[in-house]
Parts: C-alpha cells; sequence; structure tokens
C-alpha cells in the first residue's frame, strides 16, 4: 500500500494508504531469543565466560538487536513498545526468581520430611530420628482460627462504620489508630498480649489465646483495610437504589452493599489470615514452646508451626540432621498452608463476585 | 391513593454551594407533571428532593417547605424510609443491583424489606411489572439471569419495573426514556397514561415531544449563568407552556432558540 504512486486519486484520503504498517513476523523475537541462547552457550563453553555474565551479556545483545531491527523496520513507535515489553518481562522473571528458588528449597528440603507418622506424631520424647508436627500443626489451627474468630467480627464492623456511618473527628481518629495498628511491630505485639495477661494470670503466663490475641492485633488493621477498600467500590448509586425503595440503611447494608463487596472482603479476610499464620515472634513470647500435644488454648504452653521452625532449627538435638529435616518439613506444611488459603481466596472471589455475564 | 405535593419557596443545598432557589409549585394529584430545562439547572436535585433523597448526600440539605397531601414532608417526626416506600423513584442511570437476577431485581422492593411473597404472587408481580415497562418479552426466557447482563436500555426498563413493582402513590422519573428507541419509548408514554389514574407522576424530561405528549402540566426551570442557582422560571398547564408561555425564556427554550 505504501508503495502506491502519489498520482493516484487526488480524492483518496491519505491515511488510507497508512492502515497498514510493516510489521516483524511473529517468528522474529523467537529468533532472536534462539540465537542469544546459542551464542551464550557458544560463549560459556568455548570462551569460558562465567554463567552469571554470559547470562547479562545475551539477554542485553537480544534487547538491543530487538529494539534495533524493529527500529529499522517498523519504526520508533513500535521500537519502543519491544524495549518496554523487554524490560517489563525482565522485571517479571526477576521478580518471579526468588519465589521459584524459595519454592524449590522448601520442597526440596521439606518433602523427605513429610510421611503419615511425620504428621500425627509429637515431638514426645522425641532426641533424634522420628518425631513430627502433629502438636504444632493443631497449636497453629487453634491459634489462628481463634485470631481470625476475633479479627473478622472487629474488623468487619470496623470497616462498615468507616465506610458506611464514619464521618468527621471519630472516623478518622479510627483511621489514624488503624494505620498506627498496621505498622505496629508483631514482636510488639507479642509483648503486648504477654503484658495483659499478666495483669490476669501473673508472671511467666502462656497460653495459646494470648498467641491468638497477639495475632488479632495484627489481623484487625488488615481485615479493616481490605473491607473498607472493597465497600468504597461499591457504587452509591446501588444504595441509592436501594434507599428509593423504601429500605432501611442497615438492611442495605447488609443485603445490598455486603452482597456486592462480599467477594473482596472475603478475599481479603483470606489473605490476612495467610499473613498472620506465619508469625513467629509474638507466639515465641506468649505462646511458649512445648514438645507435647495441647488442644486447650486457655491453659499453658501451645506449639506453633512457626515457633515448631525455629526451635527444631535451634535446638536440632542429636545427631542435628533429623531436627533440620523436621524443620523444612514444617516449613513445607506451613507454606502449604498459605498457598491453600490464597488459593482459597481466589476461588471465592471467582464464585462469589457478581456475575456480570449471562 | 394518590397524594398531592405542594412545594413553597424551596432552596436546595449541595453544602454551601445552592444548587436551587426558590421554587414554589403545586403538583396535582393523580396527573403528570413535566420538568423541563437545560443541563445542570436543577431539575435532578429538585426531583430527588421531593423524596427526600436529596439528604442521602453529605452535606445535602433543603429549606423551604414541601407539604404531601398537607403534611410537611420535612418535619423532623417523618421516617424518610417510610416516605420512599410511598414515593417511588427511577433514577437517571439505570441502577439494577447486580448481585440479584433479573426478577429478583423487580422484587427488591419487597424481598429487601423482607415482605413475605407467595411464589405464585411474586411471578406474577414480576411477569405485570415487567410487562408494563415492556421488557417481558426480552427477558422472559432469563428471568434468573442476573440484572446487569442486560443492555442499557433494559436495564433503564428494568429499573422502571423494579419501581412500579411496589406501587408507590408518587412516581418520580428522572429522564426514564433518556436511552430507549422509540417503540420502548412509546410503551413508557402509555404506562405514565395508565399510572395516572391512580398515581401522581412526576418526569423529567429532555424531549419536547415528550412532555407534551404525556404531561398535563409542565415545570420550565432555568439557570442564570454557570455556578448560579437554578430556578424554576414557570409552570402551567403543558398546552399552554407549548403555545403561549408567559416568560420569554420559556418561549426561547421550548422553540429550541437557546439552552
Ligand atoms: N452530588 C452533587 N454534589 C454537588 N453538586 C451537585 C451534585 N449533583 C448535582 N450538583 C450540581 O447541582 C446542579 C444541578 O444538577 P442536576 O443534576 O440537578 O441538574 P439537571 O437539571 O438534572 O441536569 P441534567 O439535565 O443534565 O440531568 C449542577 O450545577 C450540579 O453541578
Ligand atoms: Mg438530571
Amino acid at each position: 500500500m505504501a508503495t502506491q504512486p502519489p498520482t493516484s486519486e487526488p480524492t483518496t484520503p491519505k491515511f488510507t494508504a497508512r492502515l497498514h504498517s510493516p510489521q516483524l513476523p511473529r517468528w522474529v523475537p523467537w529468533a532472536l531469543v534462539a540465537g542469544a541462547v546459542a551464542v551464550g552457550l557458544a560463549l560459556h563453553l568455548m570462551v569460558g565466560w562465567g554463567w552469571a555474565l554470559t547470562i547479562v551479556a545475551c539477554w542485553l545483545g537480544y534487547v538491543v538487536v530487538l529494539v534495533a531491527v524493529s527500529g529499522r523496520v517498523e519504526g520508533r513507535r513500535k521500537a519502543k513498545d519491544r524495549l518496554a515489553t523487554s524490560l517489563v518481562t525482565t522485571a517479571f522473571v526477576l521478580a518471579l526468581l526468588p519465589l521459584g528458588s524459595l519454592l524449590w528449597q522448601v520442597v526440596s528440603n521439606g518433602l523427605p520430611a513429610i510421611n503419615s507418622s511425620f504428621l500425627n506424631s509429637s515431638m514426645r520424647n522425641v532426641v533424634g530420628e522420628g518425631g513430627g508436627i502433629f502438636h504444632a500443626l493443631w497449636g497453629t489451627l487453634i491459634v489462628t482460627s481463634l485470631a481470625a474468630l476475633m479479627s473478622i467480627p472487629i474488623g468487619l464492623a470496623t470497616g462498615i462504620y468507616l465506610v458506611e456511618y464514619g464521618n468527621g473527628r471519630m472516623a478518622r481518629w479510627i483511621t489514624f489508630l488503624v494505620d498506627v495498628m498496621t505498622g505496629i511491630p508483631s514482636i510488639v505485639a507479642g509483648l503486648f498480649a504477654y503484658a495483659l495477661f499478666v495483669i490476669f494470670f501473673g508472671e511467666g503466663v502462656r497460653m495459646g489465646f494470648g498467641g491468638a490475641v497477639a495475632l488479632s492485633v495484627l489481623m484487625i488493621p488488615l481485615v479493616v483495610r481490605s473491607t473498607e477498600e472493597m465497600l468504597k467500590l461499591v457504587p452509591n448509586e446501588l444504595r441509592e437504589a436501594s434507599y428509593a425503595l423504601g429500605v432501611p440503611k442497615w438492611r442495605t447494608i447488609v443485603k445490598v452493599v455486603l452482597p456486592t463487596a462480599i467477594a473482596g472482603i472475603i478475599t481479603g479476610i483470606t489473605i490476612a489470615i495467610a499473613r498472620v499464620i506465619g508469625e513467629t515472634a509474638p507466639l515465641l513470647i506468649i505462646c511458649g514452646a512445648t514438645d507435647s500435644v495441647n488442644f486447650n488454648p486457655f491453659d499453658g504452653r501451645m506449639m506453633t508451626l512457626p515457633v515448631y521452625i525455629y526451635s527444631q532449627y535451634k535446638n536440632p538435638g542429636f545427631p542435628p540432621e533429623f531436627g533440620i529435616e523436621r524443620a523444612w518439613g514444617a516449613a513445607l506444611v506451613l507454606t502449604v498452608i498459605v498457598m491453600a488459603l490464597n488459593l482459597v481466596a481466589r476461588l471465592i472471589s471467582y464464585y462469589f463476585s457478581p456475575k456480570t455475564k449471562a | 391513593m394518590a397524594k398531592s405535593i405542594d412545594v413553597s419557596d424551596l432552596d436546595i443545598y449541595y453544602g454551601d454551594f445552592l444548587a436551587v432557589e426558590g421554587v414554589t409549585i403545586p403538583i396535582a394529584a393523580r396527573s403528570v407533571t413535566a420538568f423541563i430545562g437545560p443541563s445542570g439547572c436543577g431539575k435532578s436535585t429538585f426531583l430527588r428532593s421531593l423524596n427526600r433523597m436529596h439528604e442521602v448526600i453529605p452535606g445535602a440539605r433543603v429549606e423551604g417547605k414541601i407539604l404531601i397531601d398537607g403534611a410537611d414532608l420535612y418535619d423532623p417526626d417523618v421516617d424518610p424510609v417510610e416516605v420512599r416506600r410511598q414515593i417511588g423513584m427511577v433514577f437517571q442511570r439505570p441502577n439494577p443491583f447486580p448481585t440479584m437476577s433479573i426478577a429478583e431485581n423487580v422484587l427488591a422492593g419487597m424481598r429487601l424489606n423482607s415482605r413475605k411473597l407467595k411464589k405464585t404472587e411474586a411471578s406474577e408481580i414480576v411477569e405485570s411489572s415487567l410487562r408494563r415497562a415492556n421488557l417481558w418479552n426480552e427477558v422472559k426466557d432469563r428471568l434468573t439471569k442476573p440484572g446487569s447482563s442486560l443492555s442499557g436500555g433494559q436495564q433503564q426498563r428494568l429499573c422502571i419495573a423494579r419501581a412500579i413493582a411496589v406501587q408507590p402513590q408518587v412516581l418520580l422519573m428522572d429522564e426514564p426514556c433518556s436511552a430507549l428507541d422509540p417503540i420502548s419509548t412509546t410503551a413508557i408514554e402509555d404506562l405514565i397514561h395508565e399510572l395516572r389514574e391512580d398515581y401522581t407522576i412526576v418526569i423529567v424530561t429532555h424531549n419536547m415531544q415528550q412532555a407534551a405528549r404525556v404531561s398535563e402540566t409542565t415545570a420550565f426551570f432555568n439557570l442564570a449563568g454557570v455556578g448560579r442557582p437554578g430556578h424554576l422560571i414557570e409552570y402551567g398547564p403543558t398546552t399552554k407552556i407549548f403555545t403561549t408561555p408567559e416568560n420569554p425564556a420559556t418561549e426561547a427554550y421550548i422553540s429550541g432558540r437557546f439552552g
């Protein structure tokens, strides 16, 4: 089209000739990748460059060649687009590397430890081989559930108050305090819970419930924030539509606003749980560490997975490799729980969000 | 059943901004009143003050008097929730509930207020409301599909169906036909004719022909300039407003020479 002689139809608008612009064939970037890999292998094997140097050099070469070729063939705008795409992809890969490597470490080190006796026995009377995480798994489930049980109603109610009712001084103060709470270091939350329980139970108190209180101090601001954000996304028009039908405000909140935002709210709560389930420091202070099973959160020490990992690593027993292996196994279980929670969050937001398609 | 509305010297504010000033107008029971006027002159604002939807906006307030069948609408003892049950509203922008199906949207006025409905009763209300809003034929096979899956004009008719399903005694309609094709517009106008027998209807429209077709009384709003409050310029029988208006501004507006 671009080769059309300028003498053709004077009435033809100019832009018709420009609807098509030259474009690199789809295979070109891939061919360049293959070329870069080949060159890299050659440099590494024959010239003897190190891996890191080779990868960086080939990546740079790839980007420069691609942008140059694209600039010649496709023009400046598309060359810039290719450059930006390359940079974004690089950033993505860099961000993914630690995650991938972490998962790999945890799985490869932890998997050998996992078996039914590992999941079903505590550390009672175990010095070397054997033992497991039964007590810590239950401890984590109990403490985290109690924390969620306390944080969800408080956080939800606060979020609703801030968005639906709060205006003026009171709401501003609450928002400020929630922000402060978000920034509390987790060890301080643990010390707070300890100090609180010392008032009632005396010096040296240890109990699972105290851990739950410490975790809710960390979890409440997360729930408040996510609830607030989600409720703010609900368009005002829906509230007005409900009011105009003569529906009182509280019914509007319960039956219109919350159902519209529920997917996001539950997702936020799930992620908040996933976030506090791995807390170690506060639990170390108030829950303590033990080798035995304890199902009663109101009485005595309670083991939890993060503390278990810490103590197995710190005091692996004799010979030490079994303790280290148990620590990795527990780390794997904890990671799986967190990932499962994230997966649940995705599923919830998929199934609960308002459907727009028929 | 139907209620008359008496507005005297009403000022409407958004915070410190005076949006509408000094409106005095009687609205007869069992009649159709049309509000016309250029964009931004305060028609929606005034309409929303008639069922106390205005105060839902933070900082918004009104001064003056509105009497509904002689009772002060803004009396401190009046429950706005009760007011809105009797004075229904169709909004300028369609706003179906995204979490509800088409049928649930129609029944929202009862369901959200937890009114018990027998199944047959419910489906009767759904069908008759949708029929009157000229939407039944398009949606009768997918009543359980989400309300937000409809087109813009269909959503508008769904909102009309939702508003009439609760049988309000006064119906406020803010440009109910702005997104509708001529066929649906005719259907809505027929609906208005039919509802006039029992209810009081106030409609905002930018369509002069529509105002002329459906209303007995027409009120013309105008504003002196940007940032100035809107005023009710004049009101009267529709035929008179459209043939021999008293104010030259009205004359200019309806003859299309301005606005
Ligand atoms: N929520 C609000 N907050 C502050 N000012 C508002 C708000 N809504 C409307 N206004 C202002 O009030 C005035 C009247 O607005 P209104 O929506 O009543 O106009 P309208 O006559 O309905 O216009 P249109 O024909 O375009 O719908 C405008 O100046 C507008 O900017
Ligand atoms: Mg309007």
